[in-house]
């Protein structure tokens, strides 16, 4: 009992600690905001103002027909180059996309002859290369079948295919840019909150003079660990309420309550990972450069931009081991999919689990490194 | 310049602010020129401010200032003295470079002043004789003795021949010998020198007896200004110490009555602190070496000794917070266990820092420390009653903890350390900086504590007479405890005069017996190396060597100094060099912290999506159907899950994300198809991940379409017929379609943004919070010179990461180098000069070295990983991320890297790319130089 009065109390001053820092409340502040509504609203579509040219050696109706269905927000109106700007042009990466339509198209295209349209991708964008090249291909095929029947009305298939989108029904892309945006930033600051919360208190000294009072080790991380976590909590809610749901217009199917929880323990676990590179790093420039090599993987690889299925085999164990991979699915299930707890409690317990080993590995490695520091 | 009726510096109504605080309040003072002249007060007073000031360092506020007959508002005249002046900032080696070696370090201040290298070695040679650290002139600063250090110091400042030479605090913390030895070598140095003047601080009233003009300073304020005696003269004291005291205003005195001390009482208790033959190890250097003293309960014993000498690590030892290497300690008779909280509540402790929370007002300092102990409410709000009044802490209950005057804050320490009532008190120099009066206040409270509430104190400082008024006192010197006694004992045992003469006495014993046990013992190699070491450092004064130094061969050629100068901007850079190669922990993440995680970046960012997990819900469980699903299977794409049998559970399975695709075949399917009713299959993609829901939607449509032909087909008709037109996309720069090709190229711009732009900030911030930016604002130095000077090692190491991470590229990920390696090159040259610049600017903006790591790694991440292009190119975004985009340097580089990488383009199609990285660094040091200021605020 009186080891958690001690936690609360000396949680209480971590919370003054922080909030007497005006340089981690504005990072605090601009994290859950803008950098979240910045990352969400730029990454709108996966295709979107696509560069495209066009080369017309037919000039017929058909050949600007097909020019004239490529249109925003997809694509740029295109350009008509020659035959002989193309290779120059997708060089220098003038378009993403390159149509040449050959010399009698529209006449080969009545006579039945069919004709064939190359399509020149920039293969280096991947995503968009895909997506662009299947919009493309449809464009055409249905501006020829246009030209063909003079109507609308396409040539009937035997067995027709319906796409359904389950929890995105209008594929907007912003409401995961939104959510994995706001994930990176809770990984990123709470890291950063606790091990500066740690180091700070051992370049001012304090440190030692906790520890010569009756207090332990478990109960001066505690507290950090409480403090700092709560603080990521009332945030990330906030952020959750007012730029994700009220600005952004992002639903969340499931429950809040839910949410909320898995989060809390995805803070323990991600203050746990602050508290041990707090203990290893002696100094703050040494913090920063440790956490940079942690973040990164723990935002690359939580699922986020790739999801985990498509990683390579070798990597893909070692996610495991990664608390942020986790969240990561847990909190999609629960935002987009609606999951409840029956489906999702295998997360919960890996993420609780992977925080109880790096909570007491820290704690262990904070005992030592107390016991040797000069 | 010999012209003793001249002024040094005129002061007039000069005022200097920090935060509302006036650190220097309208002084008006006239400093002479051609003498030893002292700063006299305790921390605070505002001397460095006012040394500040005058040395150039720090930037005129408000009123008049001439230093060596012109305006120093004036950066012509300040240019023009700058090299007149040497200015030797307060703590120990604070503009040294500690991973540098003595030579190095005399190194670099010679190039500074445009020495060649023949004249800085004679000057090196002559200085390192004279002080006595020629025989240590390949050791790190860092690893130097406190009183070496402040020789050293010294060296450097003398090494372009000042005409005023500053000296902040020159002594504090250092042991008496060395100290003794420092006046002696600047009283040589000025008898060579007599033009040469001289302007020091001090917080040792005894010292300033040697001085030969004084200026008493209180509050940012001239008490009284003249000689030693003319001082005491006047307020009719006999030492210094009782004049200053007289000069303060009335208020601030405080109570004159002499401290008087109860004498002990003996008791036949057990001891409260026994240790016995403590020692403590650091790797190969032993901090504390087989120690062993017993203090009686309520005694009052003092550890006296210099900094470094081991005092806080027997006290880390004694309670617990650092584990002996060898020895016992015992506390009450019981054996000092770190984990024993019980016995902790019986010690109160405080350490050498102030260790407070600064960001808590005095109650809640108090309120949280009564807390932690778990004293009852009523007890809390008790002893808090007690403590204020008794402490005088009253008017400052709510006052924040860091906005108290030095003095005040010791008091608060010393109450939050006795709320609980311990039986004993750790001191660890609690005195350092404060005032006599306050430190006269502070005994008062020591010793009611020590005689009317029996508790122990162990109490160390480097004060003489507040050792004298200690029970007994324990020398210590280089980890080892001399001898320990009464003060009284110990003077008259070495028939001195007084303690300070009977430590140097003991010193010198110690010293002498190091020799004669070297003779002897030939084979302790290690120990053998630092006495020798230690002899030559307490070395008697070489004069002819000294007098050698006077001679210097040619005047400077001091008008020349302030041009821009290639070999000092190398001279910034050479240093740089030596101390990141000299630091494992940067180097270490300078090279294989990048190739880490170029690896981490390029595998774990895969554009190509497969593997996807799919499960059927086949209502109709017909040929027909299983026809239509085996188009989904045995593709890279795809990954069959069990059967579904119900819509429920394609819910669940969407859910969990157990599946990221489920196709459901209607009742009568293949009934329907027979009869051509245009059956309706349903494809439920898990939309949550919009990219790769469109990347899955091609993928359905793909499979169905194949269907679609293949039925065809079977029926006897020509699929290919059926189209009008042929298709033939061309993939062209990644024909395999890889993502690989894409991020490979990409992931070192990430990286050669992050960590050269690191390393540099936080290069930039240590040596504004270090302080060895002074050598900046008081040397000839430009801020080109110093900017770039800086940056090249780090460019350097830059550079050296590119090669590192385009080998990896080329080998590793299997992506080849196509296009112009060398515009590549030039491109990343660019590149890393733009973050390198980059780091520079922010950590010039900021404060602390936290502020400018965090700004740096928060600034950069975010535009580098979303809006360059690594995943989505800069010219598909919108809105802000869109303009962020394209104003960020990533973009271009990424841009180049793809372009030769993948694209395999040549250096001219490269140049559009390469000229506008270019404009990026210029710009961003043009900005750093404007906002990087030579003088301190």
């Amino acid at each position: 009992m009186k080891a958690w009065i001690n936690i609360f109390w000396l949680g209480t001053k971590e919370l003054r600690s922080v909030f007497s820092d005006i340089v981690m409340v504005v990072l605090i502040l601009y994290s859950f905001s803008l950098a979240i509504y910045s990352q969400a609203t730029a990454t709108s579509e996966s295709v979107n103002n696509a560069s495209v040219a066009i080369v017309d050696e037919d000039h017929s109706t058909l050949s600007r027909a097909i020019a004239n269905a490529l249109y925003p927000p997809y694509f740029k109106a295109p350009e008509l180059i020659a035959p002989n700007q193309v290779d120059q042009s997708m060089d220098l990466d003038h378009f993403m996309f390159v149509i040449e339509i050959p010399p009698q198209f529209e006449e080969d295209v009545r006579k039945g002859r069919q004709p064939s349209v190359k399509i020149n991708i920039d293969a280096t964008a991947v995503t968009q290369a895909a997506l662009g090249n299947q919009y493309i291909q449809n464009i055409i095929v249905d501006e020829v079948n246009h030209f063909i029947n003079r109507s609308d009305k396409t040539t009937p298939y035997p067995v027709t295919q319906v796409q359904r989108r389950a929890f995105n029904p209008n594929g907007t892309g912003m409401w995961f840019g939104a959510m994995n945006a706001l994930i990176n930033q809770i990984s990123l600051i709470t890291i950063i909150l606790t091990g500066a919360a740690l180091l700070r208190e051992r370049e001012h000294g304090t440190i030692e003079h906790l520890l010569v009072m009756p207090l332990n080790s478990f109960q001066i991380v505690m507290s950090k660990v409480w403090a700092n976590g709560l603080i990521i909590l009332v945030a990330f809610t906030l952020s959750m309420q007012l730029v994700v749901e009220t600005i952004l217009d992002v639903p969340i199917s499931g429950s809040r309550v839910l949410l909320l929880s898995g989060t809390t323990l995805y803070l323990l676990a991600a203050a746990a990972i602050g508290i041990f590179l707090g203990t290893i790093a002696r100094t703050m420039a040494q913090f920063a450069l440790l956490m940079i090599m942690v973040i990164v993987p723990i935002t690359m690889l939580s699922g986020g931009l790739t999801p985990v299925e498509s990683q390579p085999e070798i990597i893909q164990p070692m996610t495991w081991l990664l608390p942020s991979r986790h969240y990561m699915s847990f909190a999609q299930a629960v935002v987009f999919r609606g999951a409840d707890l029956s489906i999702i409690w295998p997360q919960l317990l890996i993420i609780t689990g992977l925080g109880g080993i790096f909570f007491s590995a820290s704690l262990a490695l904070f005992r030592r490194s107390i016991a040797t520091s000069h | 310049m010999a012209e003793q009726n001249r002024l040094i510096a005129r002061i007039q109504g000069v005022t200097h602010t920090y935060k509302k605080i006036h650190a220097v309040d309208d002084i008006t003072l006239d400093i002479p020129s051609g003498l030893m002249v002292g700063l006299l007060g305790p921390d605070g007073v505002g001397k460095s401010t006012l040394m500040g000031l005058i040395s150039g360092a720090r930037k005129l506020q408000q009123g008049h200032l001439e230093v060596l007959g012109g305006d120093m508002a004036s950066a012509a005249h300040r240019n023009m003295i700058g090299p007149s002046i040497a200015y030797m900032p307060q703590g120990l080696g604070k503009n040294l470079y500690a991973e540098l070696s003595v030579e190095e370090n005399l190194d670099f201040f010679g190039k500074l002043f445009g020495q060649s290298s023949a004249e800085r070695r004679a000057r090196i040679n002559r200085l390192t004789k004279a002080t006595g650290l020629h025989g240590f002139l390949s050791r790190p600063a860092g690893k130097l003795s406190g009183g070496m250090k402040q020789k050293l110091g010294l060296c450097c400042s003398l090494i372009h021949d000042p005409d005023l030479l500053i000296l902040d605090e020159p002594t504090t913390g250092v042991d008496p010998l060395s100290r003794r030895q420092f006046w002696q070598l600047i009283a040589t140095i000025r008898q060579e020198r007599p033009s040469m003047s001289v302007l020091v601080s001090t917080a040792y009233m005894d010292e300033a007896e040697g001085f030969d003009w004084l200026v008493a300073m209180d509050a940012g304020r001239v008490l009284d200004t003249g000689t030693p005696e003319a001082l005491k003269a006047r307020t009719g004291a006999e030492d210094l110490e009782t004049a200053f005291v007289r000069l303060l205003p009335k208020e601030k005195r405080g109570d004159i009555t002499e401290l008087v001390i109860p004498p002990l009482e003996q008791s036949e208790a057990t001891p409260a602190i026994v240790a016995k033959g403590l020692t403590r190890r650091f790797g190969s250097f032993t901090a504390v070496d087989n120690v062993s003293f017993e203090i009686q309960a309520g005694e009052i014993f003092g550890f006296l000794g210099s900094n470094g000498c081991g005092k806080t690590t027997t006290m880390k030892m004694l309670t617990g917070l650092l584990p002996v290497s060898e020895g016992e300690a015992f506390l009450f008779g019981k054996p000092v266990d770190a984990g024993d909280l019980e016995t902790r509540k019986r010690v109160g402790f405080m350490t050498q820092a102030f260790s407070l929370y600064g960001e808590l007002t005095v109650a809640q300092n108090l309120k949280l420390h009564a807390r932690l102990f778990h004293l009852t409410p009523e007890k809390t709000l008790e002893r808090i009653n007690t403590l204020v009044e008794r402490f005088s802490l009253a008017e400052h209950l709510d006052a924040l903890a860091s906005s108290l005057p030095l003095g005040m804050r010791q008091r608060l320490s010393l109450a939050v350390a006795v709320i609980h009532e311990p039986e004993m008190l750790i001191l660890d120099e609690p005195t350092s900086g404060v005032d006599p009066v306050a430190r006269d206040g502070f005994w008062q409270l020591l010793v009611e504590l020590s005689r009317q509430d029996k508790v122990t104190i162990f109490i160390s400082t480097h004060f003489m007479n507040e050792a004298l008024r200690c029970d007994r006192i324990s020398l210590m010197h280089a980890g080892q405890v001399l001898v320990y006694d009464k003060p009284q004992h110990l003077v008259a045992a070495k028939g001195a005069d007084s303690l300070e003469e009977a430590f140097i006495g003991y010193l010198e014993d110690a010293i002498s017996e190091q020799e004669q046990k070297q003779d002897v013992h030939k084979k302790e190699k290690e120990k053998q190396g630092a006495q020798k070491q230690e002899k030559q450092q307490q070395a008697p004064l070489d004069q002819s060597a000294l007098s050698a130094v006077a001679e210097t061969t040619e005047e400077p050629k001091k008008a020349k100094l302030h041009r821009f100068s290639v070999s000092r901007l190398l001279a910034y850079s050479y240093r740089e060099i030596m101390e990141v190669i000299r630091d494992p922990v940067r180097m270490g993440f300078a090279f294989l912290g990048s190739a880490l995680l170029l690896i981490v970046i390029a595998y774990g960012i895969s554009l190509d999506v497969e593997n996807l997990n799919y499960a059927a819900l086949d209502h109709d469980q017909t040929p027909a159907s299983r026809d239509y699903l085996s188009n989904f299977e045995g593709s890279r794409y795809f990954n069959k899950q069990p059967d579904l049998h119900s819509k429920e559970a394609l819910d669940q399975g969407l859910k969990s994300g157990d599946i990221t695709l489920a196709v459901e075949i209607p009742p009568g399917f293949g009934r329907s198809l027979k009869k051509g009713e245009t059956p309706e299959i349903s494809a439920w993609i898990d939309g949550a991940n919009t990219t790769r829901a469109n990347t899955i939607s091609g993928y359905v449509s793909g499979a169905h379409i194949n269907y679609l032909s293949e039925l065809a087909a079977n029926a006897g008709v020509d699929a290919s017929a059926v189209s009008k037109v042929t298709l033939e996309p061309r993939y062209r720069y990644n024909p395999t379609f890889e993502t690989i090709y894409s991020i490979g190229p990409k992931a070192p711009a990430v990286l050669l943004l992050l960590f050269p732009a690191i390393l540099m900030a936080v290069s930039m911030a240590r040596e504004k919070e270090i302080g060895t930016i002074t050598n900046f604002y008081v040397t000839p130095t430009r801020r080109l010179e110093f900017l770039i000077g800086k940056q090249l090692p780090y460019i350097g190491i830059g550079m050296v990461n590119f090669v590192t991470l385009t080998l990896l590229v080329v080998f590793l990920l299997d992506v080849p180098l196509k296009g112009s390696f060398w515009g590549l090159a030039l491109g990343a040259l660019l590149y890393v000069f733009t973050s390198t610049s980059f780091g520079l600017l922010v950590s010039t903006l900021t404060k602390s070295q936290v502020a400018a790591v965090f700004a740096t790694a928060i600034l950069l991440i975010m535009p580098t990983i979303n809006f360059s292009g690594l995943v989505q190119p800069t010219s598909t975004m919108e809105g802000g991320g869109h303009i962020i985009g394209l104003l960020w340097p990533a973009s271009y580089y990424m841009h180049l890297s793809v372009a030769a990488f993948t694209k395999g383009l040549g250096f001219t199609d490269l140049i559009g790319d390469i000229l506008v990285l270019s404009l990026f660094g210029p710009i961003l040091i043009a900005i750093t130089a404007a906002f990087l200021k030579k003088q301190e605020a």
